[in-house]
């Protein structure tokens, strides 16, 4: 289905965010703002969810957890018990303080590579895939809005020039 | 708001009677604990003279312990209050030396709780004077008589000797306190005075300080904590003590602000303050818990005798309270403090915050009395007293000079900034 939307270009961040503001208020759809760097505080104006990926992280991190306690007791204790510094060998609590770093790493390496990953898929990227961004400016230093027109498109190009917008275009777009 | 804080006054008017209170408990407990060892002692020696002198020598060891109790109750008591100040004063001068934008509104909390500095100093200084002229036995190594039989003490001596030993006190004492009445001082007259100036006056010195409190603070902590058990060493130690004090000063910045909050003052500050505090208290817990792995992993590993005891008599004789506090201080904080929305909850930041004090009372609690009363420990009368009188005595002085001043910097030229800090 197409749909027409207006992409509304703009040169600073605070400028932006009082567009933002100003534009939500009116009840306007925003699809979507493609800044050149994370602008603070601009996912709470958009009205954004919190993200979740914390607690993926976390559930990473016990994976992490239980694999490296596992996978310690059938290197060090189970397969084939070593000897380092005389230490006990056979028991894996007595030995546990041995392990207790690598418990450590294991779970910040899952919990880190996992949750990167989980960022990718979630935000469908993948190498070698084709830009999303309409405007290569927003990798530079402009900032681009991107509103849903419903109906009232005279109106939404008044209001969006009224907020210091420095260019704003209207474009068909399939969504 | 100069002096509106009269509800302070009527709540902690109630303090210095405790005070008195707990001091009277913990003399009492004192003689009667020194009396009854010495009635032992003296039926163990009339009836055991001819029987072995090692029983004597141990009832003589056992005496030494259990005199040594109230004393070391005492000292672990006023040791960790004096560290909450210092912890505070080095979270104060980070503050000040990078120059946060997010704290300013704390800081007048922050200097009142560093007025218990100058009291706490005082009650260590009068403790070590006290061990010094040999009315306890807390340190060893000041006895010349152990000295004169133990090699690896007069190996030491040059460093462990009892002037040199008051000398470098009094010198930490000085520098530390110096610190906290001059920047207290501009602190107040940037209220009326030059802005900037003073700004720049304080971060000037608050990176000196910084400097010169982590060399002392180490020395600090070998002397007063590690020479208790003069055979044993570490050189972690000083960065270890560091994290318990820091993470205890954090933990109470947060709870003397959430209390004055809870009572109407500090309007401005708002819940991104808390969070921020309860990240600090999440990750220094988290800091402790690395450097005591890291101290505690490589002695365990390494098994070198010498070193290795402080850890077996820890194990052996505290199992409780030493991994106690390990759960209190690393896995509770590091569970419970995860979640963002508890770190933005008054109420759980206490609860959190009063189990990270006890946790910090018993890591105090274990750097001292294994090597000072042995397996004769107890948390008893005399420790819960001396808590409560050095309890009683920094929430006095805390909240005297808290209500000295109005209780928001108007004069730091980062106040919008901390004042509409959000998260």
């Amino acid at each position: 289905m197409n749909n027409k939307v207006i992409h509304a270009l703009y040169d600073d961040d605070d400028v932006l965010m009082k567009a933002v503001k100003d534009i939500r208020e009116k009840k306007h759809h925003i699809e979507e703002v493609y800044t050149p760097f994370p602008v603070h505080g601009l996912d709470k104006i958009l009205g954004l969810e919190g993200t979740k990926i914390a607690i993926t992280s976390f559930m990473y991190g016990c994976l992490g957890f239980i694999i490296s306690i596992l996978m310690m007791d059938y290197i060090m204790i189970g397969d084939w018990p070593q000897n380092i510094g005389g230490k006990p060998s056979f028991s894996y609590i007595e030995n546990m303080p041995a392990f207790v770093p690598i418990m450590f790493e294991l779970t910040v390496y899952f919990a880190a590579h996992l949750m990167v990953i989980t960022f990718y898929m979630r935000s469908k990227l993948w190498p070698f895939k084709k830009a999303e961004n309409p405007n290569p400016l927003t990798t530079d230093d402009k900032f681009l809005m991107e509103i849903l027109i419903v109906n009232n498109e005279k109106d939404l190009i008044k209001l969006v020039k009224t907020t210091g917008a420095i260019e704003v275009k209207v474009i068909e777009k399939n969504i | 708001m100069v002096l509106g804080s009269m509800s302070l006054i009527y709540g902690f008017l109630s303090a210095p009677s405790t005070i008195s209170e707990a001091q009277e408990m913990v003399a009492d407990i004192q003689h009667g604990e020194e009396h009854g060892t010495s009635l032992n002692h003296y039926k163990e020696e009339s009836s055991e003279t001819d029987i072995d002198k090692q029983e004597v020598d141990h009832g003589e060891h056992l005496l030494h312990q259990l005199q040594n109790r109230p004393w070391a109750a005492l000292y672990v008591a006023a040791l960790f209050f004096f560290m909450i100040p210092l912890g505070v004063l080095a979270f104060y001068a980070i503050n000040r030396a990078s120059q946060a934008g997010w704290s300013i509104v704390l800081f007048r909390v922050m200097e009142g709780i560093t007025g218990y500095l100058l009291p706490g100093s005082i009650t260590i200084f009068i403790i070590l004077v006290l061990s010094v002229m040999h009315l306890n036995h807390l340190f060893i190594w000041m006895d010349p008589e152990v000295v004169a039989h133990d090699e690896l003490i007069q190996g030491k001596s040059g460093y462990l000797d009892t002037t040199w030993f008051l000398v470098r006190a009094v010198f930490y004492l000085l520098g530390w306190n110096f610190y906290r009445y001059i920047s207290r001082k501009i602190s107040i007259s940037q209220d009326q005075g030059d802005h900037l100036k003073n700004h720049k006056k304080n971060f000037r010195l608050a990176a000196g300080f910084l400097v010169f409190y982590i060399y002392t603070e180490s020395m600090m902590s070998w002397d007063w904590i590690m020479s208790i058990d003069p055979h044993w060493f570490s050189t972690l130690f000083g960065w270890y003590v560091f994290a318990s004090m820091f993470v205890t000063g954090i933990t109470v910045i947060a709870l003397v602000t959430i209390y004055l909050k809870s009572i109407g003052y500090l309007e401005y500050v708002n819940a991104s303050h808390i969070h921020n505090l309860g990240l600090f208290m999440f990750g220094v817990s988290i800091f402790w818990g690395y450097l005591w792995f890291s101290q505690f992993m490589l002695i365990w590993y390494a098994n070198i005798p010498e070193e290795v005891t402080y850890f077996i008599t820890r194990i052996e004789d505290y199992n409780l309270p030493f991994f106690g506090m390990i759960a209190m201080n690393l896995v509770f904080p590091l569970v419970f403090l995860m979640n963002r929305d508890y770190k933005r909850n008054n109420y759980l930041i206490v609860m959190a915050g009063i189990v990270i004090v006890l946790g910090h009372y018993i890591d105090v609690y274990n750097m001292i009395m294994p090597s000072a009363v042995g397996d004769q420990w107890f948390i008893g009368i005399p420790e819960i007293g001396g808590f409560m009188f050095f309890l009683g005595l920094f929430i006095l002085f805390t909240f005297k000079s808290l209500e000295k001043a109005p209780l928001l910097t108007t004069g730091d030229p980062f106040l919008k900034e901390s004042e509409h800090f959000h998260y």
